[in-house]
């Protein structure tokens, strides 16, 4: 169709500050519908709750009695930064499955044939998995608590891997927010982030270092945005072990920064357009 | 196109795939006129109203709502409409109250008017006993109802039905029924699509009758049944005459030929100016000795209507061999 991108003169009648600030507000109305329908229904939020406190226990218990770290470091303090990486960037099904739940349920129409700003259902959206994803990092820091784990290095870096989980975490919203405007149904969006997202989470560093592996999946592990999380975290928390050569794991930090700015670039403007393309269609 | 219409349409024409949505539909509503938009499952009423509600664009063809071009002026289209879809558009983990009131805040309400429109149209709609319980616990026409004061939180001036009674249950039925009448008398302009003919006879002021995608004919209620020809009379024979002997009668003296149900001993026939007529029908058929069980004139339904005009039943298209009838 040659109508892809037409814009909406219309929407030209009214000033771009007044319109942007309406955006803003729509957005915020999403997101606190969206909170306030996590309230009524906490078990939609086992994701950041439930699950990285048993992800915790048994790494802790189980495999970690088995993992023994080069160096000698203690493993849950290792553990714990990797966790860091699997839940912030494990934002992305989630976001998917909201979405496609909107859509199936007819939701969405309704806040098409709003006079509302086309992106407000999107960034309404991912401001709420960020919300659900600052909740997920209080659990997981009190999990990490208490199987022994420590921020080493004081609050100022403390806070700064939190910033920086979060920054990733709202960049892999965005890809989430991709597929949910590409797949059909909720069940789908669940079964494609497994299949996708236990083995991202699985290879990399998270859980042991990268230095065991076959060389292939090494440099993928190292290249693995889930890696770069982890190794900043365990820079600043404390719990560093030997670094590999790879760019990114020596400077885990810039390569989060790098990588969320890149995956938002690319992935926010997708998802708007495909969720206008679906009214062009 | 002239600036007296709330809704007009000129060749809307919509292509998914090989199917042809929509195939030139032209239609015009007045402001503040209720258009019925009648027709069978896939004659692309829901395509028409998507089109028009700047849900979907069309492939060819104008259409201004308002005033404004669905295509290029989305934006103040969306401003002046309210839309009930076919399925209930709710989040269903929200109370009833806090859809409203979302909704109104979407529609750039303060919280304070969100909340004030939320209780207010809850009690229009016979909803604010379950106000605050999630959308979830809702009966099919609690539902439907909440979607439909959802859709009018910010007192749109043109309203889109699509199939606003399908499914439900004829208590809810008629508050919706009621609601779209007193919509009317506030001026509001309202576009109702629906497979039930007396949905169309009830609410609309005019009627467009739609199948494969185009307008087959339009026009009142009453104009579309005169289409049909004028009254009929219906007459049940008695078990003890001869139902020969009365269709004998009627070929005589009506206006076309006579249909036979022997099963139901019935003889209907188009007779025009049926009372007036009536004396001499009965004169007749006492000099032929028929007894009758009842004698009726009746005018013909929109059912007759949309048979007529399709070859088929309205809402079973498996029913067309009453054609033959």
């Amino acid at each position: 169709m040659t109508t892809m991108s037409l814009p909406t003169p219309a929407a030209a009648a009214e000033p771009m500050l007044l319109r942007a600030w309406w955006a803003l507000k729509n957005s915020w109305v999403l997101a606190r519908r969206s909170v306030a329908r996590i309230a009524r229904e906490p078990e939609q939020l086992s994701d950041v709750t439930i699950q990285p406190v048993i992800f915790v226990l048994l790494f802790t218990y189980v495999f970690g009695s088995a993992i023994h770290l080069a160096g000698g470091g203690s493993y849950h303090q290792f553990l714990i930064s990797g966790m860091f990486g699997m839940t912030m960037a494990g934002t992305a099904p989630g976001t998917a499955v909201g979405l496609t739940t909107d859509m199936s349920t007819g939701l969405i129409d309704r806040f098409r044939s709003l006079p509302i700003s086309r992106a407000a259902v999107l960034v309404g959206r991912t401001m709420s998995d960020l919300a659900t994803q600052v909740l997920g990092l209080v659990v997981l820091v009190g999990a990490g608590l208490a199987v022994g784990w420590r921020m080493e290095h004081g609050i100022g870096d403390a806070l700064l891997a939190a910033g920086l989980s979060l920054l990733i975490a709202f960049a892999m919203t965005w890809v989430g927010a991709c597929a949910g405007m590409l797949l059909r149904s909720p069940e789908t969006a669940q079964a494609l982030g497994f299949i996708f997202f236990l083995p991202l989470s699985f290879v990399s560093n998270a859980f042991v270092p990268t230095q065991g592996m076959p060389a292939w999946l090494r440099d993928f592990a190292n290249w693995n945005p889930l890696s770069a999380v982890a190794a900043a975290c365990r820079n600043l928390f404390g719990g560093a072990v030997a670094t590999p050569d790879a760019w990114p794991m020596q400077h885990p930090e810039l390569a989060v920064l790098i990588w969320s700015v890149g995956l938002i670039a690319v992935f926010a403007p997708t998802a708007v357009y495909l969720y206008r393309r679906k009214v062009l269609r | 196109m002239s600036e007296s219409y709330a809704i007009e349409a000129e060749g809307l024409v919509k292509v998914f795939g090989r199917t042809r949505a929509l195939d030139g539909i032209d239609l015009q509503v007045g402001t503040g006129a209720i258009l019925g938009m009648l027709g069978p499952n896939g004659a692309g009423k829901t395509t028409t109203v998507r089109v028009l509600t700047t849900l979907l664009r069309p492939d060819l063809g104008t259409a201004r709502v308002a005033g404004f071009d669905v295509r290029t002026e989305a934006a103040q289209v969306r401003r002046e409409i309210g839309l009930t879809g076919q399925y209930a558009a709710l989040d269903e983990s929200l109370t009833g109250r806090a859809n409203l009131i979302m909704v109104g805040q979407l529609c750039r309400l303060s919280k304070k008017q969100a909340r004030r429109r939320a209780a207010e149209l809850l009690e229009e709609f016979d909803l604010a006993g379950a106000a605050d319980r999630g959308v979830k616990t809702y009966s099919g026409g609690m539902r439907r109802r909440l979607d439909l004061a959802a859709s009018l939180v910010a007192r749109p001036s043109i309203l889109f039905l699509d199939e606003p009674t399908t499914g439900l249950d004829p208590r809810s039925r008629v508050v919706t029924w009621d609601a779209v009448r007193a919509l009317t008398a506030t001026g509001t302009t309202v576009l109702l699509t629906t497979q039930h003919l007396d949905e169309a006879d009830q609410l609309a002021d005019s009627i467009v009758v739609v199948d494969h995608g185009r307008v087959i004919a339009e026009g009142t209620s009453a104009e579309l049944k005169a289409k049909m020809g004028g009254e009929r009379v219906l007459l049940t024979v008695a078990p003890e005459s001869d139902l020969g002997a009365a269709r004998d009668v009627l070929a005589r003296i009506a206006d076309g030929p006579p249909q036979l149900d022997p099963a139901a001993r019935t003889v209907e026939a188009p007779v025009d100016g049926g009372a007036r007529r009536m004396p001499e029908i009965v004169r007749e058929l006492d000099a032929a000795g028929v007894l009758l069980d009842d004698l009726g004139i009746r005018r013909p339904s929109l059912d007759d209507v949309f048979l007529t005009l399709t070859g088929r039943a309205a809402d079973d298209a498996a029913e067309s061999e009453k054609e033959v009838a």
